[in-house]
């Protein structure tokens, strides 16, 4: 191998990662790239671009992952990208070549994309992938012969192959031509492509044959700059080829797939492979009739009882590291109460009840990629097109779904799946009727204060685990609807393959997990920041010393009369919240709010909580008295919610207006972070605009319902 | 073994274990032309090897791989049964 001098020029050169789905593509990126690895989105859609660098002979070479496909002709958006990147380059940037990465168990069908990606004219790497569950082996030197690229067989999580992996792109860099195949078509559609070329040529269009063999067989449209007077000749050849027999769109797999199957017998040792006598084992449980099932939902059980049990001490860690940051940030703002406020009460308080969460998203991220990275998931989702079926929703739509249970945001992001927009849409529109776990509190005070000391501890055992179904539920009819009015369209295909079983690997597990945490701080951070910050001012403003004083009186003259039971410090600060701009506004709402049963103190925590819905535990804590600092299971605020008045002596809550609370907090959009993820993920405002009205609204009338039926009872 | 006289079969109508060719295409939508892109083209052998729990997906091995596809997207293939 001749090696050449490092190249001059002034950019490194661009190597995309290209393959089928399933290939081991993202495997192979890791273990070239390492730590060097940079998410980012591509130009105009949410799907993520994921690029890295290696070093190679004393300079970079830049890696693009690109998202799996099946064929350049793309059905997704996943695959249009990818299509892009081979066509025409991301970011003004065209690969300088490529590395396909091919599933030796997978042979034929990976094949046919080579034969595809051969006529993008860049020069090729075949990177060789599970060669090790290949029983019979594959002739390497016989398959480069028959491909005429380098085929390099690699194992990417034990680094084996890599550097002869490196060596042939930098053969492929220093001017290898790109793979010339010969697919044979037959003679006819060839020379109808001979005659086309001759007559563009006459017209002084270049175009190789490849994309003249596509617009003969309807696979794509005559491009721009196809001579119109050609068009008829073209319809002509199209004509006599049908006529023939030749059908067109078909005719292109056919071929390819009969190119494939040749290659393939010559290149693969009879055999069966390894990993398909244990996958075939493993599924005959796992998808198996009755114990498919079973396992599932043992399965989903302990995802959610791990996710819950082992982020407990993990939140509490955090909770108290804020609390103690607070401690540490408080004392000497002292001399400036209204910026010791902003920073307290606002930002870490703010900042903190959203990274709070973080832990369990990345225990559901590290679970759901453990299950991922197995096979298991696309079995789930075999196991649940149906029962999905019936809400037209896609068995693919599961995974977002159940990710939706722990956090909405994940679970938007995890819609990505989705094999189209139409139904990825759907999808993340309705991800956040799931019960997250934001929601937990809402019910756990809830519960704790009207069902538990009424009904006992069994009911309120149901009703919690009845208002984590109630979104899955509601989601169902919302789905049909949307499918009705708001996005039209037949239901999407389930094409899914199954890959076989293996263990997840470590590297690749992390990786994702990883990147998830990043980018939820991000978006999450980032808007929770500043919504942190205009709900402190609207809490907090308009203060003056004269109303301060004014309170300090009343309070004096309260307790002398004996109605008032509350420090001097939490008396102050409830009248603070009630004259507050947020208080005010509150009260100015609370015509809306009366129909619900709930009066403007509630309303105004409701109102608190859009942001971030589990603000209300908080923000009830401040309307009723007790100041900020109380949690859901603060015994004090579950006997102050159970004895509260209105003003006419009548009680403020019953179990009634209890469960219109939780359920307006089941279904109601309170969440910023939620919002943003949408509008990042659809690429518009609408969309978040939309997902925040129908939640509402039906939040609204649902909790409306509740109160009207359930007082007259 | 091929059968002496090949008997065409429905995609819906195929049984647990039952191996099949793909003789012609029926339709040509975008679900099924993805359907031949993923290898099933005319000539091409499949066998049925599971069926979802509520009878719908299947699952297919088709060219050494598992493809889950529905009964309707099969429905675009005309078949012809090859021995169990």
């Amino acid at each position: 191998m001749a090696f050449q001098e490092p190249q001059t020029s002034l950019r490194f050169p661009l190597v995309a990662l290209i393959g089928n789905p399933n290939a081991g593509k993202t495997s192979l990126f890791n273990a070239l790239t390492g730590a060097y690895q940079k998410v980012g989105n591509y130009p105009g859609v949410t799907v993520e671009k994921v690029t890295g660098y290696y070093l190679s002979q004393g300079r970079k070479v830049d890696v693009v992952d690109v998202p799996g496909m099946y064929s350049t002709r793309p059905v997704s958006v996943d695959e249009e990208i990818a299509a892009l990147v081979v066509e025409s380059g991301v970011d003004g940037r065209r690969p300088d070549a490529l590395v396909m990465v091919l599933d030796a168990t997978n042979m034929e069908r990976n094949l046919f994309l080579f034969s595809q990606l051969a006529e993008s004219g860049l020069p090729t790497v075949v990177a060789l992938t599970m060669t090790d569950l290949q029983e019979g082996g594959v002739d390497v030197p016989r398959l480069e012969l028959e491909l005429g690229v380098r085929v390099v067989p690699v194992v990417a999580h034990r680094k084996k192959g890599l550097q002869e992996l490196k060596s042939a792109v930098e053969e492929c860099l220093a001017g290898m031509p790109p793979p010339m195949l010969e697919l044979g078509y037959p003679a006819a559609l060839n020379a109808s492509v001979t005659v086309l070329r001759e007559n563009l040529a006459q017209e002084g269009v270049a175009m190789e044959d490849s994309r003249i063999r596509q617009v003969v067989l309807g696979l794509v449209p005559p491009p721009d700059g196809f001579p119109p007077s050609l068009l008829s000749l073209l319809k002509a050849e199209q004509a006599s080829l049908l006529g023939k027999g030749l059908q067109g769109k078909m005719l292109d797999a056919q071929t390819r797939y009969a190119w494939a199957g040749k290659v393939t017998r010559t290149v693969v040792q009879k055999g069966t492979f390894r990993a398909r006598v244990v996958t075939d084992r493993i599924d005959s449980l796992l998808t198996h009739k009755v114990f498919g099932l079973g396992v599932f939902f043992g399965v989903m059980y302990l995802l959610f009882q791990s996710v819950y049990t082992f982020s407990g001490p993990l939140m509490d860690l955090i909770e108290s590291g804020v609390g103690r940051l607070k401690d540490w940030a408080g004392p000497p703002l002292q001399t400036m109460p209204v910026v010791q406020s902003l920073v307290l009460d606002g930002v870490l308080t703010g900042v903190g009840s959203v990274v709070v969460f973080l832990p369990q998203i990345l225990i559901l991220f590290l679970l759901i990629a453990v299950l991922e990275g197995s096979g298991y998931l696309a079995r789930a989702a075999f196991l649940m097109d149906r029962l999905f079926g019936w809400c037209g929703l896609n068995g693919r739509a599961f995974i977002p779904l159940l990710s939706s249970f722990a956090c909405a945001i994940p679970g938007i992001m995890a819609a990505r799946v989705m094999p189209d927009q139409r139904s990825r849409l759907v999808t993340v529109l309705v991800a956040p009727l799931m019960s997250c776990s934001a929601r937990l509190p809402v019910y756990v005070l809830f519960i704790g204060a009207f069902i538990q000391p009424v009904y006992g501890a069994t009911w309120a055992g149901v009703a919690l685990f009845a208002m984590h179904f109630v979104g899955l539920a509601v989601a169902i009819p919302v789905v049909a609807l949307m499918q009705k009015f708001a996005i039209k369209g037949p239901r999407s295909p389930f094409l899914l393959e199954l890959p076989p079983y293996q263990w997840p690997r470590r590297r690749d597990v992390l990786n994702v997990v990883l990147t998830r945490g990043w980018i939820f701080l991000k978006t999450a951070g980032t808007i929770i920041f500043a919504l942190s910050i205009i709900l402190w001012a609207l809490l907090f403003f308009p203060r003056s010393a004269e109303a301060d004083a004014r309170y300090q009186l009343d309070f004096v003259a309260k307790s002398a009369a004996g109605t008032v039971d509350t420090s001097l410090e939490s008396y102050v600060a409830s009248r603070r919240t009630q004259d507050s701009y947020l208080g005010q506004f509150g009260k100015a709402m609370e015509p809306v709010f009366a129909p619900l049963g709930f009066d403007w103190r509630i309303g105004t925590a409701v109102l608190a909580a859009f942001p971030a819905r589990e603000v209300v535990v908080s923000a009830l804590g401040i309307m009723l008295d007790l100041g900020g600092e109380v949690d859901e299971e603060s015994p004090r605020l579950r006997e102050v919610l159970q004895q509260a008045q209105r003003p006419d002596g009548t009680p403020l809550m019953c179990t009634t207006t209890a469960i219109g609370m939780m359920l307006f907090f089941a279904l109601s959009c309170q969440c910023m972070s939620t919002l943003a993820a949408i509008k990042r993920e659809s690429n518009s405002w609408r969309w978040a605009v939309f997902a925040f009205v129908y939640m509402t609204v039906l939040a609204y009338l649902v909790a409306l319902a509740v109160f009207q039926v359930g007082s007259r009872l | 073994m091929e059968p002496a006289d090949p008997r065409t079969i429905l995609f819906r109508d195929l049984a647990l274990g039952m191996r099949a060719r793909v003789v012609s295409v029926l339709r040509e939508d975008e679900t099924t032309h993805r359907l031949v892109e993923m290898g099933m083209t005319p000539g091409a052998e499949f066998e049925l090897i599971k069926i979802a729990p509520l009878g719908d997906p299947v699952e297919i091995l088709l060219r050494g791989y598992r493809l889950c596809l529905r009964k309707s997207e099969g429905g675009a293939f005309e078949l012809e049964l090859l021995g169990a």
